[in-house]
């Protein structure tokens, strides 16, 4: 059986996100900056696709800045929210310790410009409140960014309670909405989101796609300089076929989203309570807020890089916060700020679903993950250390 | 390119001589928990010659190919001939590991070391710590 549960990493493209692309390659190939039919048509393109994205998000088409992907929005989301504090001689910055790196090296580098940086504890369960929020915000803060969901863990952020604590003290609000947008309902205006920053490959569009919405009346930064494209804010021919796609995709999975989460939770609440059965094991992050395609363990004795390649060779693509997955020393530093050890860390599996999978899926999840952790355990001198009691149980 | 070659791939999913020697003659157990990795070797040796080895590894895949490959090249060799095994011989015999993944071998070459060092111990043979020094860690320090 072959199980594909790496969704939050990326997503299949949709057959109306692949379908809503051809005609952008094969016959409307033009530039939408040059004046003839095919290039006027692909602008056309455009606007429809901005306007769209727009109507998801409840925000104008003239808020939405297309952009190549998660990563870039965040980046020029942040940077114009700190140009604008400089020059207003703001040079504070609230934040998380388990954003994603597209921001938390983002606010690295600002860093280094003289801002200063403060990321919020987020607790055991991954969350930061409004009250947090609100005790941090000093008179210099030009800036609060803080992710929608969590990529790793799933845990959801009181988005609308933190904007209006931004609102009600002047601060840019930004959200990293990579993970939530076409899976959790988003209005910029309820939830007093300034800017926002979305990918389309995670909600079944192209890579290589992204859009940042950004409020009327904040300046918005270039980070690629070039033509008037984007109204000047991003240079760059447009990625037509990409951008259309990522509407298509977007409009489809904000008109299912009631019916996707339903189907989600049911499966993503049957793989929690069967990969509970293991000992020594625990969900990482809130039972209950998280995203509906979310599933996160650790497995205490064991380690995440060869767990995923024993369950590849049974078919299952998931992931791992383990050092050995990511290419660093460190295990997630998700993990590492919800308080779980190194040790512990090193042996985590994520699991994201999508509406396609099944829950004749999730019960081959749950029968395999359990045999592949004892085969590893039964291999690991750290588990003999733990059951005969000369090192003690973290989980 | 697969991340790992297939040698790695057959040694991590059948490993050999994976368990332990309950009346092993040496036991040496390297890395720590916090890195990710420990490896654990267990020698048999009569008459200077290493009769039986068994492991045990907590780690990614290839520290468990690692420890595979390091027991098939001690198995039936004398302590000399064990002692002389490097880690470069292992990624070898591997037919090569990612570059971030070198670490994993230097542990198997010093899982054996630790072991003979233990046979050393108990038997009262002396020897230069020099040559049983493991590698720093600059991640590891606890």
């Amino acid at each position: 059986m072959k199980v594909y549960v790496d969704n939050a990493a990326t997503t299949k493209m949709s057959r109306t996100a692949i379908d809503s692309m051809i005609p952008y390659l094969e016959s409307v190939y033009g530039n939408p900056s040059s004046l003839y039919t095919i290039g006027q048509e692909a602008k056309e393109a455009l606007d429809k696709a901005r306007a769209d994205v727009a109507s998801c998000f409840n925000c104008s088409e003239k808020e939405i800045y297309f952009t190549s992907g998660g990563s870039e929005a965040d980046n020029q989301a942040i940077i114009s929210a700190a140009r604008i504090g400089e020059r207003k001689g703001k040079k504070h910055i609230i934040s998380t310790a388990f954003e994603h790196h597209a921001v938390l090296h983002t606010l690295k580098k600002l860093e280094k410009e003289g801002f200063e940086i403060e990321l919020l504890p987020v607790g055991e369960k991954g969350n930061v409140t409004e009250e947090q929020v609100e005790k941090a915000i000093k008179d210099d803060t030009c800036l609060v960014t803080i992710m929608y969901a969590n990529n790793e863990i799933g845990s959801i952020m009181p988005i609308r309670e933190i904007g209006a604590v931004c609102r009600k003290h002047n601060v840019i609000f930004h959200t990293d909405s990579v993970q939530a947008a076409g899976h959790v309902k988003i209005d910029v205006k309820e939830q007093n989101i300034d800017m926002l920053s979305i990918s389309a490959h995670k909600f079944h569009g192209p890579k290589g796609v992204g859009a940042l919405y950004v409020r009327k009346g904040i300046p918005v930064s270039n980070i690629i300089e070039g033509g008037a494209q984007e109204r000047g804010k991003r240079g760059g021919t447009e990625n037509v076929a990409g951008i259309v796609s990522m509407a298509a995709a977007l409009k489809e999975a904000v008109a299912h989203i009631d019916e996707n989460a339903a189907k989600m939770t049911e499966i993503r609440d049957r793989i929690i309570s069967g990969l509970s059965e293991i000992p020594h094991s625990a969900l990482n992050g809130d039972r209950e807020n998280r995203l509906p395609n979310n599933i996160n363990f650790c497995f205490e004795g064991i380690e995440g890089e060869s767990l995923l390649l024993l369950l590849d060779a049974k078919g299952i693509s998931a992931s791992s916060g383990s050092a050995c997955t990511s290419g660093s020393l460190d295990p997630s530093h998700v993990l590492l700020a919800i308080g779980r050890p190194h040790e512990v860390a090193h042996g985590s599996l994520r699991i994201s679903l999508c509406e396609w999978n099944t829950m004749e899926e999730a019960e081959y999840i749950i029968s395999e993950v359990p045999k592949v952790v004892e085969y590893l355990r039964n291999m690991s001198p750290m588990w003999k250390d733990l059951t005969s009691g000369k090192r003690q149980f973290i989980l | 390119m697969a991340l790992y070659t297939d040698t790695v791939m057959d040694h991590f999913m059948n490993p050999r001589n994976v368990g332990e020697i309950p009346d092993a003659s040496g036991v040496g157990e390297v890395g720590n928990a916090k890195c990710g990795d420990i490896m654990k070797m267990y020698l048999k040796i009569e008459n200077d010659v290493i009769t039986d080895v068994k492991f045990e590894t907590f780690g990614c895949g290839s520290a468990i190919a690692s420890s595979s490959m390091a027991t098939e090249m001690v198995k039936g060799k004398t302590i000399e001939e064990a002692l002389a095994v490097t880690n470069k011989e292992v990624v070898e015999a591997l037919g090569g590991l990612p570059v971030h993944k070198l670490h994993c071998s230097v542990l198997a070459q010093e899982s054996i070391r630790a072991a003979v060092k233990d046979y050393y111990d108990r038997n009262g043979i002396s020897y230069d710590p020099e040559f049983f020094r493991e590698e720093e860690c600059e991640s590891c320090e606890e």
